[in-house]
């Protein structure tokens, strides 16, 4: 399939986490400082966390973290966080649309939906990063990303809280690379 | 096969040729979104290409019913988003209750979760007897669903907790009569419910109201058919009625923005201002 052509040349980290993943996330952030990527964060959580999740995540550096609006136009220097309810699409154009049709995975936001979607739009361009979890969202869409040409990382099982998420994504898929809960943040960063 | 192996030529060739066919325009329709919906057609129907769908779509006289059901979203439930319905009852039902007569007009309604919760609302709040609301949608079947107002009986706990959240005071369980696995909403709830199919993309105002909520269906539409339908509703909105949508979308950006102030900064409630 012929890639849609979408302005900028950066990489997009394709994020999702669930149980147990918020205080990987949380350090991730505090470190991040690589204002050449694009990161779209896609989280399981109660409704009562979603208003304080961009606050909470908020960077000191030159990265701005909010939640992702419809049509908003994805950019680097940016962490764009999946609002709680809906579902996050990416459109052929790089802009962001959501969506409130039936749950994924049990979820919505599903981190299937978004990662598909980056992978149809930004191709060879997005690194999958899948964290910590006890659900098997997530998967299919690495899948999808490493069928794009993309890269999939995902944390060691072994420092994940719950380690399910990211041992179901070793035994379905070949990933590039696993990282420990406090290496996140570095890897990010070395992003070209 | 998967949303992201949907080519965007084939999908958009595939939507030129519907509206030349039955009339429905899907093209100004978000495509990640059409391409998911199509994706999960493939795996209900048990499509093996997509040459083999699009014939089906095209030749089999009764599919494209279908077809419009399964591609447009039909998630809703009652009182959704409770802090809206509070706004709802607490400053805007309060003014239109002054008015001689109510219209509503509840655009994309699908099964109707949300009608309902605003039968509710005016019969508590006492201007049943003079309003009348204008549940439209695409697509014919869920209309049905509307006219019967039967809801499964699992959904009702969470309609329930909403209805509570949203400052309902009375016995929630007294607005239906449960039978097996169902629940149905009485019959007076749904006297002053007017069902008729209306299609946002190709219809035109068809009366003048003062409360429209349109809820979770502009998010599928790109930004020139939001614009258009927000026109739609500016049209068919009277000087100080009020507008509401659903809890991620927007009118700062379109042009009727400048019209309208918001009544809350949280909840999308919009009043015109003349």
């Amino acid at each position: 399939m012929a890639k849609a052509t979408v302005n900028g040349d950066f990489r997009v980290v394709a994020m999702g986490g669930s149980a147990g993943s918020l205080e990987v996330i949380l350090q991730a952030f505090r470190e991040l400082t690589n204002t050449r990527i694009a990161t779209v964060l896609v989280i399981h959580r109660k409704e009562s966390l979603h208003s304080a999740l961009p606050e909470m995540l908020n960077t000191k550096s030159h990265v701005t973290v909010k939640e992702a609006e419809e049509k908003e136009r994805i950019m680097p220097a940016h962490v764009y966080i999946a609002p709680a309810d809906y579902h996050l699409l990416i459109e052929p154009d790089g802009t962001f649309s959501l969506d409130y049709s039936e749950k994924v995975n049990f979820s919505r936001p599903s981190i299937d939906v978004t990662f598909e979607c980056a992978a149809a739009v930004f191709g060879k361009k997005v690194i999958g990063v899948l964290l910590s979890g006890g659900n098997a969202d997530g998967v299919a869409g690495l899948k999808a990303i490493k069928k794009a040409g993309g890269m999939c990382v995902v944390q060691n099982p072994k420092s994940a809280l719950v380690s399910f998420m990211p041992q179901h994504a070793m035994n379905e898929l070949e990933v590039d690379k696993t990282l420990g809960s406090g290496e996140i943040g570095a890897f990010l960063n070395s992003i070209q | 096969m998967a949303p992201e192996d949907i080519g965007d030529d084939e999908l958009a060739l595939l939507l030129n040729e519907i509206v030349e066919r039955y009339g429905y325009d899907f093209t100004s329709y978000s495509t990640a979104s059409v391409k998911r919906r199509i994706s999960r057609l493939f795996i209900l129907d048990h499509f093996k290409s997509f040459e083999e769908f699009r014939k089906t779509v095209l030749t089999e006289k009764n599919y494209i019913r279908r077809f419009v059901q399964e591609i447009t979203v039909n998630v809703t439930e009652m009182f959704r988003d409770p802090g809206f319905y509070k706004l709802l009852r607490t400053q805007v039902l309060p003014v239109l209750a002054t008015y001689p007569f109510v219209r509503i007009w509840h655009a994309g309604c699908s099964t109707g979760e949300e009608v309902y919760s605003m039968a509710i609302m005016l019969k508590e709040v006492g201007i049943m007897e003079k309003s009348l609301m204008y549940a439209t949608d695409i697509n014919p079947d869920v209309l049905d669903q509307v006219m019967k107002g039967i809801y499964p009986l699992r959904s009702l706990k969470l309609f329930s907790e909403n209805y509570i959240l949203s400052g309902g005071k009375e016995d929630f369980s007294s607005y239906y009569t449960a039978k097996y696995d169902l629940a149905k909403f009485d019959d007076e709830l749904r006297s002053k419910m007017i069902v008729s199919t209306h299609n946002l993309v190709s219809d035109r105002s068809f009366n003048e109201f003062q409360l429209i909520i349109c809820r979770n269906v502009l998010i599928y539409f790109n930004k020139p058919l939001q614009d258009k339908v927000l026109e739609l509703f500016d049209a068919s909105l009277e000087p100080r009625g009020y507008l509401a949508l659903g809890s991620k979308e927007q009118i700062k950006f379109a042009s009727i923005s400048s019209r309208y102030e918001q009544l809350d900064p949280k909840e999308k409630i919009w009043r015109k201002l003349q």
